[in-house]
């Protein structure tokens, strides 16, 4: 506590001191230093995992070409050349996710947050609560399962009817094939993206939708002008939130994909891609010595993977961060 | 392009409880109304009634008519959106887009009701309705910037100018000065007795001295009790309201005697 010179203290003994120190000293220095620690702990955890991960990863890195293909399953000229097929293949299943994700999380949130009776909202919140508690294990048997076989009919149509499109060409059955994968993907990552969406839509100031609806706006152009755009960047953050799991997601990918090892866009053919953590999960049981580095070596890349699309996702939120209605 | 609004025998409820009991007033075209009374008395949910804003909240309900150059706002097939197109309204606390610049916020509405407007056209519309706002001098450099950018009483008249550019019939002001110091108090007023040549003006205000000062009607709101209904007490020119009013609670209230 403070420390008073005795003449001081004298002095103030007899009235009350202007200003008194608060009791609460102590505790808000020791919460500070708790949270502090707390902070850190985050900062330590990244540091620790990136440091592992290079570290690992090191052998292969360094490693010549001729000792990479003296394992079993490597098939490339040097380990970007690995590599690049498994970023490609990631980076299309975790967008083709986003594509069906968003859309339809943004919708769901609309309709809970600004149309929905109250007691329906609640319901139905909570029932999007409750997707996201299903482990991925039961969504890789629910794609592998039920959804693939129930996607065979549309494929035959899509692959026949917009076959020209080289993106649906080549259907082959069973439905194992990327886009399949990218839906479960999708429905994983839907109720995240619901989740936050619905609270950052249910914070729109009122004093901006009464504006809107001031001007002669309806239900649906007060959303256009007052809720989107306040809520942009938390949509962003959401997305990327979706996005990050659906980079990482492997049991899911696993279960459904039949893995390929090309730059194909080819969506509904099998055995064109796969993503690195489905392919880590596939190959780390018997992998030992430089195959594990190499292994690493590719988990390191979608760490890296991870970390752009998080800064590059700020950057879009503080580009217009004046515009935001933070301010 | 103004009008004149005949309300009868109007109730409004929210829910069950009876918010608003029994008003009947004439609000004339080209005049700035003032609404007066204490706290709760149901004068800024009466005012709300003209544009049909209090329908934002579930449950409310109106019984009665007000009745716009012949239209009643409240017969069975008058869309909301459509009174307020034609009734404009001012906001307690200045509420501009953050997300838009000053510009489009002035254009907000108008891009509303019809979607395409020439780039000139829009161009002018924003210089009219800022001019009118008395806020062009002020901003004309900085259209693009955003109107979150502005000081308070700037922000409010940007508001203003956002609701006069799609040329409403009548103008609603809700207490459109209790957030602005008194500098931004006076250019809005001085706005007031401006605007009031081409709209109908009907202002909120716990500032008897503004209702003194700008109006040239004033209705007296009253409440019983917490949990009565509010009601209209009276309503006259505000010179007479103000030196000699009818009733002794307008009187008691005016002289600050309670309330």
């Amino acid at each position: 506590m403070a420390v008073l010179s005795p003449a001081k203290t004298k002095q103030n003994s007899e009235d009350e001191p202007a200003v008194k120190r608060s009791k609460g000293g102590l505790v808000g220095r020791l919460f500070h230093g708790l949270s502090a620690a707390a902070g850190l702990t985050i900062l330590l955890t990244l540091a620790a995992v990136a440091g592992f991960l290079v570290l690992r990863a090191w052998p292969a890195l360094t490693a010549s070409p001729a000792e990479l293909q003296e394992i079993s399953w490597f098939r490339a000229d040097s380990l970007l050349a690995y590599v690049g097929p498994l970023i490609f293949g990631t980076l299309l299943a975790s967008v083709i996710a986003l594509l069906v994700a968003v859309p339809l999380s943004v919708g769901i949130a609309l309709f809970i947050s600004h149309y929905a009776p109250r007691r329906l909202a609640q319901g139905l919140g909570y029932i999007i609560d409750l997707l996201a508690a299903i482990p991925s294990v039961v969504y890789g048997l629910w794609g592998a399962l039920w959804l693939a076989p129930a996607l065979n009919p549309i494929f035959e149509w899509m692959t026949s009817a917009l076959g020209f499109i080289p993106l649906f060409a080549g259907y082959q059955p069973p439905a194992k094939n990327i886009l399949t994968a990218s839906i479960v993907l999708g429905v994983m990552i839907l109720p995240i993206i619901t989740a936050v969406a619905r609270e950052v839509f249910l914070q729109t100031p009122r004093l901006h939708e009464e504006a809107a609806l001031a001007l002669g706006a309806t239900r649906w152009e007060m959303v256009r002008m007052a809720v989107l755009p306040f809520g942009r960047s938390g949509l962003i953050s959401a997305s990327m939130l979706g996005l990050g799991r659906a980079l990482g997601e492997t049991m899911a990918v696993l279960m459904i994909l039949s893995p390929g090892f090309l730059y194909s866009f080819f969506l509904l053919k099998p055995g064109q891609h796969q993503s690195i953590a489905a392919n880590i999960a596939a190959k780390f049981p018997e992998a030992s010595g430089l195959s594990v580095s190499a292994l690493i070596a590719t988990g390191l890349a979608l760490f890296v993977i991870t970390l752009a699309v998080n800064m590059f996702a700020r950057w879009i939120i503080s580009r217009r961060s004046e515009f935001s209605g933070a301010n | 392009m103004s009008k004149r609004i005949e309300v009868n025998d109007l109730f409004v409820y929210y829910g069950d409880f009876l918010a608003v009991e029994d008003v009947s007033m004439t609000i004339e075209a080209r005049s700035v109304t003032a609404l007066i009374g204490p706290s709760g008395c149901g004068k800024s949910t009466f005012l709300r009634t003209l544009n049909r804003m209090h329908e934002v909240i579930p449950g409310a309900r109106v019984e009665g008519k007000a009745v716009m150059d012949g239209q009643n706002l409240y017969a069975d097939d008058v869309d909301p959106v459509e009174v307020r197109r034609q009734v404009g309204m001012v906001f307690q606390r200045p509420n501009p887009f953050p997300t838009m610049s000053i510009a489009e916020n002035v254009l907000a509405g108008v891009k509303l009701n019809n979607k395409r407007i020439s780039k000139s056209d829009a161009n002018d519309l924003v210089e009219s309705s800022l001019q009118a706002a008395n806020l062009w001098n002020e901003v004309k450099d900085r259209l693009g910037r955003p109107g979150s950018s502005l000081s308070g009483g700037q922000q409010q008249r940007l508001c203003i100018a956002r609701a006069i550019a799609v040329r409403p019939d009548v103008l609603l002001m809700d207490e459109p000065c209790s957030a602005l110091d008194p500098i931004s108090t006076l250019a809005i007023e001085d706005l007031m007795s401006e605007l009031k040549n081409d709209y109908t003006i009907v202002v909120v205000t716990h500032n008897m001295q503004q209702a003194a000062r700008v109006s040239d009607r004033t209705a007296f709101f009253n409440i019983a009790g917490t949990g009565k209904p509010g009601k209209l007490i009276e309503m006259d020119d505000t010179s007479t309201m103000f030196s000699s009013p009818s009733q002794k609670a307008t009187e008691d209230y005016i002289s600050g005697r309670f309330g």
